[in-house]
């Protein structure tokens, strides 16, 4: 990577219940220059049939990402900041490894490219001290690229959880979700 | 230095080893013990010998990464199984399509595609050309009492006539001259997007993009310096052309192994994962409990629920299911919901 002002300060902070599922973040995502025009956020509804609740979804850029452990090319690469960057493209095979096997759903699948494409939190912006398109965007601050401190003092009651489990696998992020005060770990059942 | 060699991995030595004294074979036979080899190439050989060794050690190391391991083993059965006929056929089709022409390039960008066939099918071509001359398969000669005639011999064995100075010698002879100029075309282009596109600057790096294009400029140009000095030159400035382009293909060929190169041949392994991909489609595809739609075939969820295991992942659930077993969009609901479900029970959904 080249020299960057990669800032390790700030943070990415999230909270789904936020979400109003306008789909601006979408919109400034296809922006990002990294992404090439493809939107990587995701937005969708819950469960359509019995609720109007939406969520949104980046990449939480996992400490040990699974996506990079199952792909057969080496293709994903993660950086001294943390940040799990979308698949090399000569590399990328588009086997589809890294988006079955995501536990949060994230990377996507270009069938015609044969190539998986995932956000890597704007790193041409972050990478020289700017916030990511779709948290500049978001008009409800479900999805918010700060530092702890000002996260705290704008959610007192809340608390930045980083751990989550599915089933017996637990598994950090450098992506924070913002829970209740006293919460360690997301249980996703 | 000791280190080095203790930490080597001992399967893929062998393996290498094996594939450098096959191409030696290979080189002994087709030069006919080397009577037809040219010794001014013996540098090349040399290089190339090291290239083929480097990239046999790689793919043995590579392959036994269980996820590789698993495409393979998985791939070769599906080949050479009862439907040998269809998925090589199948794989055929593919092999022109997406190595050969690589079609799903142009699904990224059409500008991008073009710059990549040019330069890929230019080193495709120069493969084709120096690797049986450098290794002695194929020659030229002239007969005595015939001076106007080449004869090209591929193996020992005679596989056609020109007459010197027809189109056709002028086209066969400066073969390299037209892979230089497609490499060159195509490398000016693919560089274009490396020094312009800010999402390209911001996470490329110089060793693994921009030299690899720097390193085939730099063959090719010096390759046409040999051609420009024996054309227009008389050959004054031979010694300096041919050790210039010598040393910048030899460091070529050792890097090969190494760098962005090594992915001429990963990109192989895109053709086994169609072929995982189809004969998955015909066992069955696996639904998401929670859209109810299909998602991704069975045989990939069930092998994915054993790799992610081998490599110390475990997301089997308390009641016999699995994470995996979700889509996409069914793990981002769930994860949606659990982070619902826990607000709620805080009492505040916001704050």
């Amino acid at each position: 990577m080249p020299e960057t002002n990669y800032n390790p300060e700030m943070a990415f902070f999230v909270d789904m219940q936020r979400c109003i599922g306008c789909h601006a973040c979408e919109m400034a995502c296809a922006e990002c220059e990294t992404n090439g025009q493809e939107s990587m956020i995701h937005v969708n509804y819950v469960n359509r049939a019995v609720s109007t609740q939406t969520t949104v979804q980046v990449c939480m850029h996992c400490e040990d990402p699974t996506c990079a452990n199952v792909c057969p090319a080496d293709a994903i690469h993660q950086d001294d900041f943390g940040v799990v960057h979308t698949a090399n493209t000569s590399r990328c095979i588009g086997c589809s490894n890294c988006v079955l096997a995501c536990p949060f759903g994230v990377p996507k699948k270009e069938e015609q490219a044969e190539l998986m494409m995932k956000c890597n939190m704007c790193y041409d912006r972050t990478s020289v001290g700017k916030k990511p398109m779709c948290a500049t965007v978001c008009p409800s601050q479900a999805l918010f690229y700060g530092t702890v401190k000002e996260i705290e003092e704008m959610r007192p009651d809340s608390v930045p959880v980083n751990s989550f489990k599915f089933g017996n696998q637990e598994v950090k992020t450098k992506v924070n979700v913002m829970m209740p005060k006293g919460t360690h770990t997301l249980i996703v059942e | 230095m000791l280190r080095l060699f203790q930490t080597l991995n001992r399967v893929a030595v062998i393996k290498a080893t094996i594939a450098v004294v096959i191409v030696g074979f290979l080189v002994l036979l087709g030069s006919r013990d080397l009577q037809n080899f040219d010794p001014a190439l013996i540098a090349y050989l040399i290089g190339t010998l090291f290239a083929v060794f480097g990239i046999a050690y790689r793919y043995s190391v590579w392959l036994q990464r269980p996820p590789t391991r698993l495409y393979w083993r998985r791939s070769m059965n599906f080949l050479f199984s009862k439907d040998f006929i269809s998925y090589a056929l199948r794989s055929l089709k593919l092999f022109f399509k997406n190595i050969i022409f690589q079609r799903f390039i142009a699904h990224r960008s059409k500008t991008r595609w073009a710059g990549h066939f040019l330069m890929a099918i230019g080193c495709l071509l120069a493969f084709a050309i120096t690797i049986p001359l450098t290794f002695g398969w194929i020659h030229f000669e002239l007969r005595p009492g015939d001076d106007v005639t080449y004869y090209a011999k591929v193996f020992g064995f005679e596989a056609g006539t020109f007459p010197l100075g027809s189109v056709q010698a002028f086209v066969a002879f400066h073969g390299l001259v037209w892979c230089s100029i497609l490499v060159i075309i195509g490398s000016v282009m693919m560089m274009k997007r490396r020094v312009t596109d800010g999402g390209l600057i911001a996470t490329q790096s110089f060793s693994e993009d921009l030299l690899p294009l720097i390193l085939l400029i730099a063959i090719s140009v010096t390759g046409l310096g040999i051609s420009y000095d024996y054309t227009f030159l008389q050959g004054k400035t031979y010694q300096f052309m041919a050790v210039t382009h010598a040393i910048v293909v030899i460091l070529w060929l050792v890097w090969l192994p190494f760098g962005k190169f090594f992915h001429i041949f990963q990109r192989l392994a895109q053709l086994g994962a169609n072929l995982y991909k189809h004969e998955g489609e015909r066992r069955g595809m696996a639904t998401c409990e929670h859209t109810g739609k299909e998602f991704a075939t069975q045989l990939h969820v069930n092998d994915l629920k054993t790799l992610t295991k081998d490599l110390g992942f475990d997301y089997d659930k308390k009641d016999g299911r699995n994470h995996l077993d979700l889509s996409p969009e069914g793990k981002r609901s769930a994860l949606a919901k659990a982070h619902f479900e826990a607000r709620k029970e805080s009492g505040k959904f916001f704050g």
